[in-house]
């Protein structure tokens, strides 16, 4: 199967892969997927005041465009406000990277993993 | 391959040769609950009229007459459908005696009827101009071999919304329709020979209907010899002809020692001794019919081919007819 | 040949044709050569043709210790199998409709009984053990009465384990049940003598064992003689089993192919075995890597490794130089793991993180130092990306995770 550039691309060079410790109170952790089905997400993001992202890492369990999608994600949730984080579409993911129609369940896995992150630091702090 | 036929390359189902064809198209469509009854011309090669023999109670078999030039009209058709007629299929040209059938105006008549129509197209691609689409049929099938393409490909080419139910089971390869590896050199042979006859068809139909031409007047002159459907259109490259009073294996053999390979009919019936069904179906007596001989011409054969063919047939039946004389004398 | 890139290690999807097997074939193609139709009876180029096809029928039973006579072509395995399996349960299914296979079976054996069961048969799916292989007694607790055919492979395309089909034929005959063997794998790599094997009926491939795709074989035997019903109709080539034109040159590639194996197979199976071992001697100090399927039960050329916690298809990305393959089937839309492995009851993480290694004539030393380093170096890269292997080093039982499905 061939991968679109975009894809090659997050793959070959993910950005932010990595780790914040789970258990700080401006650390939100999503993870999504399952082993069974081949792939994992686990999204961390930083919240600074003001409810601005700071900093966002991941690690993923999966295909290319799996690692792709998350890797992409972080870039892009960087500097958002949590609304807008969660706003983003997992159709605006797919189609920056190109996917294939039998690929559209990582982007789907990426969109579930922020809304996920966000989610936990909502309660973190609640 | 495609091109060379006018479809799409995705209605193109690559399969074993056209046997396999023939009866992925003849099985899996009476194995489609849409469809109980076919009708078949009675000049079909053996592998449509084989495997529809086989089909027993799942599906009734109709067989559509032929004129005594080989031909399906109309008229035969319509005569031969039935309400319940789910497919009609009638060959674009004959393997034997080359006849060429209205493909076209037989489709149009199966599709104002709501017919599927499928159409083996073996003999003629690569020969006369074959039109999946301007032709308007649902399935056609096409040989790699007879095209100068390698043996062991073929394929069936099919409007999607024909019922077709696969007949060999075990993978996900060419849409469904056909497990197993691909035979990727035979195909891709399959191809380049494809691309090759497109281009040169009107050259190579040319060269052929010169030698026939050639073959046919010489022929004249043999007063025991029947050119068969002569009045009819006929593939470019092929002569059938029947020799009063000889068997045709015997023929064939004094022509193979002399250098000269032709056959009786199709190789797939070869070494049998009954008369053609081809001819049968044409009202051919059966002693004519057991003395044919067919002819098919190639890209690289030659006029000079053609006068040694004469010249060996000459030869042979003038000495049966002074052998025959000698016989008479002696009673 | 280790600078050649992508280095080839999928022997098992299919083999190059051997240079000796491809000029031989060409002999058999063009006008200046023996083209004919080996159904042709009237003049010599038909005869040629037929001499050369019965030539390659004696070299093809040769090597499986067959009788010519019980060799009939096909266009290839999957044709073998549908061939064997309807053709004796549509010729036999008045003494009973009842069939007998394995979960592991090739898709080819698999997709046939299920059609067979749309037609009405009854058929039983024998789970093997976790090293693959079939537990006898268990598959002769699943004979019937109305049992008529037992269909089991010889060697597995995916783990390459070898089933004893020598005591599975045994079995078979004393309770007069017909056995097929899907023998796609095995021919060059196992020695196979069907004289002394209880086998009725087997399949074979040419493009497994160097020879040509588009030809296939199947054995039938004479002695009992098996019957069957023909699945192609149109000429009564191969003894009415099989019409259609033969292919000659495929033929003719396909006895080469496999007069060479005869020849050869000896030799190459050490070579190959040593090729294996030092592979899987390269990645076995690895954490978390096990083999599928049993080590020992197994043909030269095949290994099949799990690599815990890493995604097959992201791992054979990152080894793109390789030609591999994996035994997750991500790319589909069903996002099923091998039905292989899982059959042999591997959890779905390490089926999703198999990969099959197969090694064959032209595999080099080189080639395989080239493939330790680079999955060593793809799999702690990958690892390092893994959310599942920092649970693992963190001592968290996955097991204990509640994952959401999706």
């Amino acid at each position: 199967m061939a991968y679109s550039e975009k894809v090659l691309d997050h793959y070959e060079n993910p950005r932010n892969v990595g780790s914040f410790s789970k258990d700080e109170i401006n650390v939100g952790t999503g993870m999504v997927g399952a082993p069974a089905c081949g792939d994992v997400m686990r999204l961390q993001i930083k919240v600074g005041d003001g409810g601005v992202i700071e900093d966002a890492v991941f690690k993923t369990y999966g295909c290319g465009s799996a690692i792709a999608s998350s890797s992409l994600l972080t870039e892009w949730v960087k500097g958002k406000t949590l609304d807008e984080a969660r706003a983003i579409k997992n159709t605006e993911i797919a189609e920056e990277l190109a996917l294939p129609p039998v690929k559209i369940h990582c982007s789907v896995l990426a969109e579930d993993a922020i809304n996920a992150a966000v989610e936990d630091y909502m309660q973190k702090r609640s | 391959m495609a091109d060379l036929v006018d479809a799409h390359p995705d209605q193109v189902v690559f399969t074993s040769g056209g046997t396999e064809a023939n009866n992925l198209l003849v099985k899996g469509v009476a194995a489609s609950p849409d469809i109980s009854r076919i009708a078949i011309s009675k000049v079909e090669h053996m592998s449509m009229l084989e495997p529809a023999a086989a089909l027993g109670d799942t599906c009734a078999v109709d067989y559509i007459a032929v004129d005594s030039d080989g031909r399906v009209s109309g008229q035969a058709l319509q005569q031969a459908v039935r309400p319940d007629t789910g497919l009609v299929s009638v060959m674009s040209a004959n393997n034997e005696t080359g006849v060429i059938q209205d493909v076209q105006s037989l489709a149009e008549i199966a599709r104002s009827n709501n017919i599927w129509f499928h159409t083996d197209a073996s003999q003629a691609a690569g020969k006369i101009n074959v039109s999946f689409s301007d032709w308007g049929v649902h399935a056609m099938t096409v040989s790699s071999h007879k095209l100068y393409g390698p043996l062991g490909a073929g394929a069936l080419v099919v409007d999607k919304r024909l019922p077709l139910q696969a007949q060999l089971h075990g993978g996900v390869q060419e849409h469904r329709l056909r497990a197993g590896t691909e035979n990727v050199p035979a195909i891709a042979g399959f191809g380049v020979a494809a691309e090759l006859a497109k281009r040169e068809l009107t050259e190579r139909a040319l060269h052929a209907r010169k030698l026939r031409d050639a073959l046919e007047q010489g022929l004249v002159h043999f007063p025991s010899v029947t050119v068969f459907a002569r009045e009819a259109e006929r593939l470019p490259n092929t002569v059938q002809f029947g020799v009063q009073g000889f068997d045709g294996e015997t023929l064939l053999m004094q022509l193979d020692r002399m250098g000269i390979a032709v056959s009786s009919g199709s190789a797939c019936t070869s070494g049998k001794t009954e008369p053609s069904h081809v001819l049968r179906a044409m009202g051919v007596p059966a002693a004519l019919a057991l003395g044919s001989v067919r002819v098919s011409f190639g890209k690289d054969n030659t006029l000079a081919d053609v006068e040694q063919l004469l010249k060996a047939l000459g030869e042979i039946i003038n000495a049966m007819k002074s052998s025959a004389v000698m016989m008479a004398a002696s009673v | 040949m280790s600078e050649k890139h992508p280095i080839y290690l999928d022997y098992s999807a299919t083999t190059p044709v051997d240079k000796r097997v491809a000029d031989k074939m060409c002999s058999y193609l063009t006008l200046d050569g023996v083209f004919g139709n080996p159904a042709s009876r009237s003049h010599a180029f038909g005869w040629d043709a037929e001499a050369a096809v019965e030539e390659a029928r004696k070299q093809v039973a040769a090597l499986v210790g067959a009788n010519p006579k019980e060799i009939v072509f096909t266009s290839g395995a999957t044709e073998s199998d549908n061939l064997a399996i309807k053709g004796v349960a549509h010729f036999y299914r008045k003494s009973g409709k009842h069939i007998v296979t394995c979960k592991t079976e090739h898709k080819a054996v698999l997709d046939t009984c299920r059609q067979l069961e749309r037609e009405g048969y009854e058929v039983t799916y024998l789970d093997p053990e976790q090293n693959g292989l079939l537990d006898l007694g268990k598959l002769e607790d699943a004979l019937r009465d109305d049992t008529i055919l037992v269909s089991i492979m010889h060697v597995n395309n995916e783990i390459g384990v070898i089933q004893d089909i020598a005591a599975i034929g045994e079995i078979c005959r004393s309770r007069k049940i017909l056995f097929h063997v899907d023998a796609a794998q095995s021919p060059g790599k196992v020695s196979i003598n069907l004289d002394e094997l209880k086998v009725d009926l087997m399949s074979f491939s040419a493009h497994k064992v160097y020879g040509p795709k588009g030809v296939g074989a199947l054995y039938v035997q004479r002695k009992p003689r098996v019957r069957l019903e023909a699945q192609m109709h149109g000429g009564g080539h191969e003894r009415g089993m099989r019409s259609g034109t033969l292919a000659t040159h495929q033929i003719v590639g396909m006895g080469e192919a496999f007069r060479i194996a005869s020849e050869e197979m000896e030799e190459e199976n050490k070579r190959i075995l040593s090729l294996r071992n030092r592979l899987w001697e390269g990645l076995k100090d690895m954490e978390e890597v096990y083999v599928n399927g049993d080590i020992d039960q197994r043909i030269p050329g095949n290994i099949n490794i799990s690599f815990n916690f890493v995604e097959g298809e992201s791992l054979l990305m990152a080894l793109k130089d390789l030609a591999i393959s994996s035994g997750s089937a991500c790319t589909s839309a069903s996002l099923e793991p091998s039905y292989v492995l899982r059959a042999l009851g591997r959890n779905d993480e390490l089926a999703h993180s198999s990969i099959r290694f197969s090694i064959g004539r032209f595999t080099t030393e080189q080639d395989i130092d080239y493939t330790i380093d680079h999955v060593r170096t793809a799999v702690n890269k990958l690892r390092e990306l893994s959310p599942l292997w920092d649970m693992y080093k963190d001592g968290i039982d996955l097991d204990s995770i509640e994952w959401a499905a999706h």
